[in-house]
């Protein structure tokens, strides 16, 4: 669609501006040819209104020859001069054939030689001005492409948030609420303050969740506190079988991470490692600094005997994507299966502040 | 009313947490006596077996075995409620399979009801163990590994180790490095159960691990075996020999 044409106000502007053409088209014609400005008006009015129309048509050459490159140049250059003095041409026999049909009237007899005289002139202004048109259109053409590129732009942002809200969702386990909610339900009357207590780090740890869903990184720190929270909930659970340890370097801390990175991989560790194990186990959290590479291992004990179910594939899978979209080659995660100890080793390169 | 007798029951969960509040919500029934508690599928067989209760209340996701292998193993057994937290699949399996279940948190409506539609069920026949637990399994997932008992011991056999399983009336026999271990099962359901680019159903009466296949040599005129890595030989019908060769060339 032409983008004048599209929209009304700026069609308006355009007319606008072809109306103070026409005024100094018309000055130019009266003061060269001594016509009377009667007749010259009655020539001029009608020619402007055609050509103004006529310079619109600009946009179907300019867009069929987009120039990208200085070599594109010359070719586009000669394609609007050919077209400019072919239109300007026509242009120029159209006000000839009028202004004899004007000379036919009484009062402007004579009119006809008075004009001819300022053919070429009429010619030159009609070159030039389909010229201008031609840069106008140029002008238009550059700020859709951005306009668009910029929509495009927009529309990729709004699909990465909504992937990552998917994602965030995905990772709220229904199997670990209905369990917290399941021991608070036992709890209140075994020990009522415990059932707060428990309300209170599940409540934590659900807000957490969704406040940090809406940023691109967090600090390693954060991370590691949501993380507490949620091995707090998984504590009440699985009291004595449930062990953390943790070994986090404090250069780390301030580190930045995209938010809800680890606490997949914890959540994995105690529904794929603790869960499985009749006396529990041990989930060791480690984070240091080497090469300005962050580097953090997720670890658990598991039950070599259990069944390695299909599901936990997904969580590691996820982490992989998201670290592969965030740091293309310079993230990568990798999976150490032991005897009896499941580690999963996190790289990434240290960033120091939030990008 | 319902049989004027107490009911004893068994309660297996492994977080001691759930296996309290099911207990205390069990105290409101004064019909139900609870006679033990279990922290995982080992406990629950062998108290089963030792106390025979009238009514477990049997968690799904426990260490060593889960909800459904106790309840194979336990065939005929007490009348099963399970109880779980959030399983799509397994919900699914317990509507088709008209089994009685809870959800975690229970309610104690919920509880009381499920504990009338179960008394109705003792001494009936049990829901059928190896189906439920079959349509409890995503549907991409196959078995890992088969549990079987022995007695009150419990063999757990990975995948992996079972040679083949050759049907014999309304059991199977898993061979699985020499030795041979009986499961009520049909031949048919533990095919559909396996992952068919590792199992290849030969015969009407056998299914065989593609690994543990050496060589398929003819027997008479119109009839094959295979012979296996340990040197049994079994064997091959015309329409086995078909899937057998497909499997083959595909892998090949």
């Amino acid at each position: 669609m032409h983008p004048l044409l599209a929209r009304r106000e700026r069609l308006g502007i355009y007319l606008l501006v072809w109306l103070a053409i026409g005024f100094l088209l018309h000055l130019l014609l009266v003061a060269a040819s001594h016509a009377g400005w009667i007749e010259t008006l009655a020539l001029v009015a009608p020619l402007c209104l055609i050509y103004a129309f006529v310079c619109l048509a600009a946009w179907y050459p300019v867009t069929g020859t987009p120039v990208d490159s200085l070599r594109e140049l010359p070719r586009a250059m000669l394609t609007h001069l050919a077209a400019a003095f072919l239109v300007s041409g026509i242009w120029t026999l159209l006000g000839a054939g009028l202004a004899y049909l004007l000379a036919q009237i009484p009062s402007f007899a004579g009119f006809f030689t008075r004009f001819r005289a300022q053919g070429p002139v009429l010619f030159g202004v009609g070159v030039l001005l389909y010229l201008l048109s031609v840069l106008l259109h140029y002008a238009l053409l550059a700020y859709e492409v951005s306009r668009q590129a910029e929509k495009r732009e927009d529309e990729a942002r709004v699909l990465a948030r909504d992937a990552e809200l998917k994602a965030l969702k995905a990772q709220v386990n229904p199997h670990f609420l209905f369990n917290s909610l399941n021991s608070i339900s036992a709890l209140t009357s075994v020990d009522p303050s415990k059932a707060r207590e428990m309300c209170i780090l599940l409540a934590e740890f659900l807000r957490t969740t969704l406040g940090l869903g809406e940023k691109a990184a967090i600090p390693l720190e954060e991370e590691l506190s949501l993380i507490r929270s949620f091995l707090a909930v998984e504590k009440v659970r699985y009291g004595a079988r449930l062990c953390v340890q943790e070994a986090v370097a404090p250069e780390c801390l301030s580190l930045f991470v995209p938010p809800l990175l680890l606490q997949p991989l914890v959540e994995n560790a105690v529904a794929h490692g603790i869960a499985n194990l009749l006396d529990g186990g041990t989930i060791r959290v480690e984070a240091r600094l080497e090469d300005e590479v962050l580097l953090i291992v997720v670890a658990n004990s598991f039950d070599p005997e259990s069944v390695r179910k299909r599901r936990n594939g997904l969580g590691l899978a996820n982490v992989r994507k998201r670290l592969e979209m965030r740091y293309a080659g310079a993230g990568s995660l990798r999976v150490h299966p032991g005897s009896d100890t499941f580690e999963v080793e996190i790289a990434l390169p240290a960033e120091r502040g939030a990008a | 009313m319902s049989s004027p007798d107490r009911l004893r029951a068994i309660v297996v969960d492994d977080e001691e947490l759930a296996r309290h509040g099911l207990r205390e919500m069990l105290a409101a029934h004064p019909d139900i006596e609870v006679v033990a508690e279990c922290a995982n599928g080992f406990e629950a067989v062998k108290a089963v077996s030792e106390i025979a209760p009238d009514l477990l209340f049997l968690d799904i996701q426990m260490p060593k075995l889960d909800g459904f292998e106790v309840l194979e193993l336990l065939n005929p057994g007490p009348a099963v409620i399970f109880v779980t937290a959030y399983d799509e699949y397994a919900m699914r399996a317990f509507e088709v399979h008209a089994a009685d279940y809870l959800l975690k948190p229970v309610s104690a409506a919920r509880l009381a009801a499920a504990i009338d539609q179960a008394r109705g069920r003792i001494g009936k026949t049990p829901p059928p163990a190896v189906e439920l637990a079959a349509a409890a399994r995503p549907p991409t997932e196959y078995l890992e590994r088969l549990v079987v008992r022995d007695g009150t011991h419990v063999h757990i056999i990975p995948i992996a180790k079972l040679d083949y399983a050759e049907a014999q009336d309304d059991y199977v026999a898993l061979h699985s490095g020499g030795k041979q271990f009986l499961k009520q099962q049909t031949i048919s359901s533990l095919e559909s159960a396996l992952d068919p680019a590792r199992f290849v159903r030969i015969h009407r009466s056998y299914l065989v691990n593609l690994d543990r296949v050496v060589k398929i040599e003819p027997y008479t005129k119109d009839s094959r075996v295979v012979v296996l890595a340990d040197g049994a030989q079994l064997p091959v019908s015309r329409a086995g020999y078909t899937r057998l060769q497909a499997l083959l060339e595909g892998k090949a």
